[in-house]
């Protein structure tokens, strides 16, 4: 199996305008070639686009906009992971040699249809986003003593790292307070707990082992991968754990031969507040059980070890972008590119992308 | 549609099983997922217990479970503020337009 390598990037700004799809793509996939060293249309096998938008053939509308003519181009969706699964599908490829570059673009407009999972019956009228998040959040205090404070935290912490990412939609820092008093949308959820769907779009360009230098000196190699689905339902789900999530971190650690311990650096899918602090514990980052104190922790001593860009509720969710955006800012982090946003001696980090409720789960290790 | 939004349609809240694995299957579906023979289709018990619930306004919505596997969300039809786990509801209500909707009591 043929090492992978991420050798270029490429985000828009995520906002809530209404920008095609098309258009969207087109621009991270236009700041890859602009960022890139030696790459041209003509060195490109794949391209796959990760979405949730209806239209079709996005593959060979952003090859031709592109002016690539590849070998492969399809579109993957999986809901909010859509972004890693279509990472996973060009890895993939190139591990197995049939082909050796890919271009992997993701992106969404704020209104997509994949906020909502009309399959799942046993939801009932109760479809969005907000209730699932309410069930968990409910779960947590009950069984955890989990504090609507503790919740805040995360949202104080990823909203301030988000100041200092020029692609993030929020651009505002929050009190504490500010955040427990913003619109109750449950008596469980707050509004500034809660990710924004935006547009947006985030590319990357993998690549084999055989050629990754001839882009960039920094090759920041995916050495980890691991994936799990329980359902698509979401009622089947363990309210208090994430499940799949767990599975997926230990297949990833596996693989890399390595251990949470040894991640410098996360960005982790917290599509609301308590999603954070149950994925550091389900990721090994912290102990059981010591979740929000870990968080505080870290916002209390400005350490932006997890979600550095500002998580999915500082930067923005541009649902098919989002696991692409959580892979270029590890990708940066490890190249010691990231500026301010820069964590000391980062050489191993972790993407953790989640779809519906935590029904599936991926999780990356990248090392510089 | 398919069977399960015929019958919701109609009020009928109803899952499939399967006699060969002796188990129900839900989601419904036309097949079992265990060894994808034809389903069975019936009634599902009215009586079912909380498992979750919260608050949006004054509505009080709920995961409920039935027969000890069948979970869904709802809303809980009640004079009170709050519910509890456990709590024991009825499925008063159950109905497909647009969408599906539950009502407990």
């Amino acid at each position: 199996m043929k090492k992978v390598a991420v050798v270029g990037y490429g985000n828009t700004k995520f906002s809530t305008d209404d920008i095609p799809i098309e258009s969207l793509l087109l621009e991270s996939t236009k700041e890859v070639f602009n960022t890139t060293n030696n790459l041209s249309q003509d060195l490109i096998d794949g391209v796959i686009v990760s979405t949730n938008d209806n239209s079709k053939y996005l593959g060979a509308i952003l090859s031709e906009l592109s002016g690539i003519k590849p070998k492969i181009s399809h579109t993957v969706e999986h809901l909010c992971s859509s972004g890693t699964a279509a990472t996973v599908s060009a890895f993939s490829y190139i591990a197995s040699g049939l082909a050796d570059i890919i271009l992997v673009a993701g992106a969404d407009k704020s209104d997509n249809p994949g906020q909502v999972l009309d399959w799942d019956r046993s939801r009932g009228e109760f479809t969005r986003p907000i209730y699932w998040a309410s069930m968990f959040t409910k779960a947590h205090k009950r069984k955890f003593n989990t504090t609507e404070e503790e919740l805040a935290v995360v949202s104080a912490k990823n909203h301030k790292q988000a100041l200092d990412n020029p692609h993030a939609y929020s651009h505002k820092a929050y009190t504490i307070p500010e955040i427990m008093n913003s619109k109750n949308i449950t008596d469980d959820l707050r509004m500034l707990d809660c990710s924004y769907s935006c547009s947006g779009s985030s590319s990357i360009l993998l690549a084999s082992e055989d050629i990754a230098k001839k882009f960039t000196d920094s090759p920041v190699w995916i050495s980890g991968i691991g994936q799990k689905t329980s359902s698509a339902s979401f009622t089947k789900n363990d309210l208090t754990n994430l499940d799949t999530t767990k599975s997926a971190a230990d297949i990833a650690y596996n693989m890399a031969k390595a251990t949470a311990n040894e991640i410098d650096v996360a960005e982790i899918h917290d599509a609301f507040s308590i999603c954070e602090l149950m994925a550091v514990e389900d990721l090994g980052l912290a102990k059981k059980t010591t979740g929000a104190e870990f968080v505080r922790n870290l916002f209390n001593t400005e350490n932006r070890q997890i979600n550095p860009r500002g998580g999915l509720i500082g930067a923005g969710h541009p649902l098919g972008a989002t696991g692409i955006s959580q892979i270029v800012e590890i990708t940066q982090q490890l190249q010691n590119k990231a500026e301010k946003r820069q964590v000391s001696n980062a050489n191993k980090g972790l993407v953790h992308n989640m779809s519906a409720a935590a029904t599936s789960s991926t999780v990356l290790i990248l090392e510089s | 549609m398919n069977k399960f939004e015929e019958e919701l349609k109609k009020g009928n809240f109803i899952t499939s099983e399967c006699h060969k694995c002796d188990k129900i299957v839900w989601p419904p579906s036309e097949y079992c997922d265990n060894c994808f023979g034809n389903v069975n289709w019936r009634k599902i018990s009215e009586n079912g217990e909380i498992i979750e619930w919260s608050k949006k306004g004054s509505d009080v919505f709920c995961i409920a479970e039935f027969e000890k596997t069948i979970r869904i969300m709802g809303k809980l039809n009640t004079k009170n503020t709050d519910a509890k786990i456990g709590q024991h509801i009825q499925l008063s209500e159950c109905s497909f337009n647009q969408g599906y909707r539950f009502i407990f009591m």
